[in-house]
């Protein structure tokens, strides 16, 4: 039976658990294998190295290092390990191991941050030595036992079986021996196509609790005497928490005590949640909103206007001379488009259980940063690394929201006040929509110029507006300045601008509001492919050229960008006649290492109502490693990127984000759900990411076919501020 | 003190009588598969049956539902097994975070007892879940696979 294993809540059994893997392991990064003395997981099952543990009954225990939160890559990193281990598949559970144990373990399993699109292309290789490391030991072990020369063994199916004697066994049988082998100087992994599990559609490994309720999220966590908390964050972001009057809910049924944490924030913490939010509401509070306060849409824009105009601009992307050529082309497009802030709104809210104690601090969350949010217990609890632990379930979606660590790190702050009481924090949704790390909110000036023979000579690409590193990873500026912005536009690197055009500037001008930014999935391909695809649409029509075909002029020089063009192009019939009434609309880039590309089939109903028909996507990630979850992803970005499109966008008013639950900031349901239709085209030898690629391409391609369908360009987001919805 | 039937069982839950019974259910009664997602009735992910019907339980009251019977995702399944709808979740490889995926069971098995076989626009008209995944092809192809199973 596969399932995840989630981690125990019965802290004697955590503890238990720890003590076993005992002292000792001196394991190096560079050696990330087991060694000469046994390493056992908490039931006592031996480790053949850090990633694999094979019980006595031949399960396979796969370690799971990165964060699932729905994308898959659980199932896709234990595909990885058990192809080069050459198990039986349907002996395979997974499990995390803990943020405490890779401190004390020296980052035997790397890097746990879930982001970029990066849970396999980040991890792919060494996680695939993992497994094969653990297959060499235990055919080692069973050659050891047999006596015979190792090269005459051979594993498949978590059998070991020796030819020439006739001899079989199984990896369960000759794991404790295998354990003990001194692993392998030398691994060699296996030709891709000599891949029988990678590559495969096999279904997930974490779905049977998810369909009978008993998955257990953050939300769910339930600890003996545990108190429940709900939290109100200033509304504006800046500003602090002046005073409250605790008096006024004294006597409400279930508090227990009201904490102010940092300055900022007030919490309640109650009996259950639904008395701690009910008396919270109650609770008369006064904030200092600070000078934030006057921060307004209409201020924030009216800021980001002028930065596409005047002011220093970092360069991202420079040939040739743009703005020369601009002024002596026989022809000029220009166009100004702008991209609003976004909530990321997983379905699961902001949540985190903390208990604490003089001497131990431990966590329960979903986290996307396992390793950063026990650095956040670290610095809120006060206690060494030795005495901290975090224990990651699986995730009520992340989307890059979960990779912050501002929950846990209240929650450690509540339960401090609370010594050996477990409090569990729920953001209510108010407080998570407003409370958000937000999309960057930017604008874009785009200029292109012609010659006489319609030949695009120039492209002046001016973005103005928010840097999430300058907020997040300051560390990652250069200069001061952040060269992320350029995501799909950049001259190399893993999200490169697919087109030539002999004179090019595409710069940013950073202005900062004091919303926080934070990633969201897709990043800075969300409002760079629609600048720069939707543009090279105004630019084709400037020029009276197919879409397409202009496109493809432009991207001889780049075979990658223009094959997974080409390939939607061709699926969804550009150049024969839509259906009646239907409209297509193109859109490609790359990013997250990744190429992509799509083609949207809509009509449009009284110019304001968009029926979204089909989607062919395609992607080319170097390697697909499980098809069937590929496609899930490709249709999954596709939802929160047209969600975001039509419904989304968050502004601000006295200084405080307006939308405060799915009421105001909706998503897409069923019925608005396009047909998706995949394309998988891995060319090879580069590992491109899956999660969050494809995201970028959809807004562009259906707001390209709106044009097609009315002649009218529409360049900001999102369409309900212009009264257009879904039909 | 309230009176409840849940999943066929009789709970004496020290809760107002106009506590949300979504929070009746999870904390008081220790069910915590049926999920909170917004509070106000928008996103299905609470959603129970209340008598055979599908409800948000955030949005009524513990007073609304003494005297019914309550079935939450964890009394979906029978003792012969799963529910045909879990079932086809299961083949269907329907969950992605599976956060919102007890609501939309729920809500898809309410619609199946009165439409065994829906079409896809009653799908539409029935079903108005949230999912920020975005899992909506597997779930029209589950319930056309457990309408036929
Ligand atoms: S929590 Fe009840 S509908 Fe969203
Ligand atoms: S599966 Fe994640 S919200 Fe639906």
């Amino acid at each position: 039976m596969n399932q995840h294993v989630t981690p125990r809540l019965n802290r004697r059994s955590f503890v238990v658990g720890a003590a076993a893997l005992g002292g000792g392991l001196a394991l190096g990064l560079d050696i990330p294998f087991g060694g000469p003395q046994i390493v056992r997981a908490a039931d006592g099952s031996p480790e053949v190295n850090a990633w694999v543990v094979i019980r006595p009954d031949d399960t396979v225990v796969i370690r799971i290092a990165r964060s699932e939160m729905g994308q898959g890559s659980l199932t896709g990193l234990a595909q990885l390990v058990a192809e080069e281990l050459a198990c039986d598949w349907s002996k395979v559970t997974t499990e995390y191991p803990t943020p405490g144990q890779n401190v004390a373990r020296k980052r035997v399993w790397g890097d746990f941050s879930t982001g970029g699109s990066r849970g396999i292309r980040s991890s792919q290789d060494y996680v695939r030595k993992g497994g094969a490391a653990a297959r060499m030991m235990l055919i080692q072990a069973a050659a050891d036992e047999w006596k015979v020369p190792v090269a005459e063994c051979t594993a498949a199916n978590s059998v070991i079986s020796h030819k020439a004697s006739g001899k079989t066994t199984t990896y369960g049988k000759v794991a404790e021996a295998a354990a003990k082998l001194t692993p392998p100087a030398d691994v060699k992994l296996k030709d891709p196509k000599d891949w029988t599990l990678i590559g495969k559609g096999v279904k997930r490994l974490d779905t049977a609790d998810k369909v009978t309720g008993a998955m257990m999220y953050g939300a769910d966590v339930t600890l003996p005497n545990m108190l429940n908390a709900a939290i109100k964050d200033c509304p504006v972001t800046g500003g602090k928490l002046k005073s409250y009057d605790e008096a006024k809910i004294a006597g409400m049924k279930g508090v227990k005590k009201v904490v102010a944490i940092d300055g900022t924030a007030v919490a309640v913490v109650a009996d259950t949640w639904w008395h701690a939010k009910t008396a919270l509401d109650a609770l008369p509070i006064v904030w200092d909103e600070g000078e934030n306060a006057k921060v307004s849409s209409a201020s924030i824009g009216k800021w980001l206007a002028e930065g596409l105009e005047s002011g220093p601009a970092y360069v991202g992307n420079e040939n040739g001379d743009a703005k020369a050529a601009l002024a002596s082309a026989v022809k000029k497009v220009e166009a100004v488009y702008n991209y609003p802030y976004q909530n990321h709104a997983t379905m699961e809210p902001m949540n985190a259980t903390a208990v604490y104690t003089a001497d131990r601090c431990e966590v329960w969350c979903g986290t996307q940063n396992g390793e950063a949010a026990f650095a956040a217990v670290l610095e809120a609890s006060g206690l060494p690394a030795e005495k901290c632990e975090v224990h990651k379930l699986i995730l009520g979606g992340g989307f890059g929201r979960r990779g912050q660590t501002d929950y846990v790190r209240q929650a450690v702050k509540i339960a401090k006040e609370l010594p050996g009481t477990p409090v569990k924090l729920i953001w209510s949704r108010e407080e998570d929509m407003t409370h958000g790390r937000y999309h960057p909110i930017t604008q874009c000036k785009l200029t292109g110029g012609f010659d006489a023979d319609n030949n695009l000579t120039a492209l002046h690409m001016r973005i103005s507006g928010q840097s999430i590193l300058f907020s997040l990873r300051p560390e990652a500026l250069v200069n001061g300045k952040d060269p992320a912005t350029f995501q799909g536009l950049a001259s190399s690197g893993e999200a490169t601008i697919g087109y030539s055009v002999p004179n090019l500037l595409i710069e940013h001008s950073m202005r900062n509001p004091h919303i926080n930014p934070g990633f969201w999935r897709g990043v800075n391909v969300n409002q760079n492919a629609i600048y720069l695809e939707c543009f090279m649409d105004e630019l084709a029509a400037a020029a009276g050229q197919d879409p397409l075909e202009f496109r493809r002029k432009l991207m001889s020089k780049n075979p990658k960008h223009l094959a997974v063009l080409n390939a939607v192009a061709e699926k969804i019939g550009w150049g024969s006649a839509p259906p009646e009434g239907v409209y297509r609309g193109l859109a490609q880039l790359h990013g997250y290492g990744s190429y992509v590309a799509g083609a949207a089939e809509i009509s449009v109903i009284d110019g304001t109502k968009i029926k979204v028909h089909r989607i062919v996507a395609s992607t080319d990630p170097g390697y697909v490693v499980n098809p069937a979850q590929v496609e899930r992803q490709i249709a999954g970005s596709f939802v929160y990127g047209l969600s975001a499109l039509f419904y989304g966008g968050c502004t601000v008013r006295d200084g405080r984000i307006e939308q405060t639950n799915f009421d105001s900031y909706n998503s897409m349901r069923i019925a608005e759900m396009p047909k998706v239709e995949a394309i998988m085209v891995p060319s090879g030898g580069f590992w491109g990411g899956v999660g969050e690629p494809t995201i970028g391409v959809a807004a562009p391609a259906v707001l390209n076919a709106y044009f097609a369908a009315t002649g009218k360009r529409i360049r900001s987001v999102p369409l309900r501020d212009q009264n257009i919805t879904f039909a | 003190m309230a009176n409840l039937t849940i999943n066929g069982k009789s709970y004496t839950l020290d809760v107002e009588p106009d506590t949300p019974l979504l929070w009746a259910i999870r904390e008081n009664a220790g069910l915590t598969g049926t999920k909170y997602g917004c509070g106000i009735a928008q996103c299905g992910a609470c959603t129970v049956h209340l008598d055979g019907t599908a409800v948000r339980s955030c949005g009524i009251t513990v007073s609304e539902a003494v005297g019914k019977q309550i079935t939450t995702i964890e009394g979906l399944a029978s003792d012969n097994g799963l529910h045909k709808v879990q079932q086809a979740w299961l083949e269907n490889d329907v969950p992605q975070c599976g956060y919102c995926q007890s609501g939309m069971i729920m809500a898809v098995a309410a619609l199946l007892k009165d439409n065994p076989k829906p079409s896809d626009q009653d799908i539409n008209d029935a079903i108005t879940n949230i999912c920020r995944c975005g899992t909506f092809a597997q779930v029209r192809e589950a319930i056309h696979a457990a309408a036929n199973a």
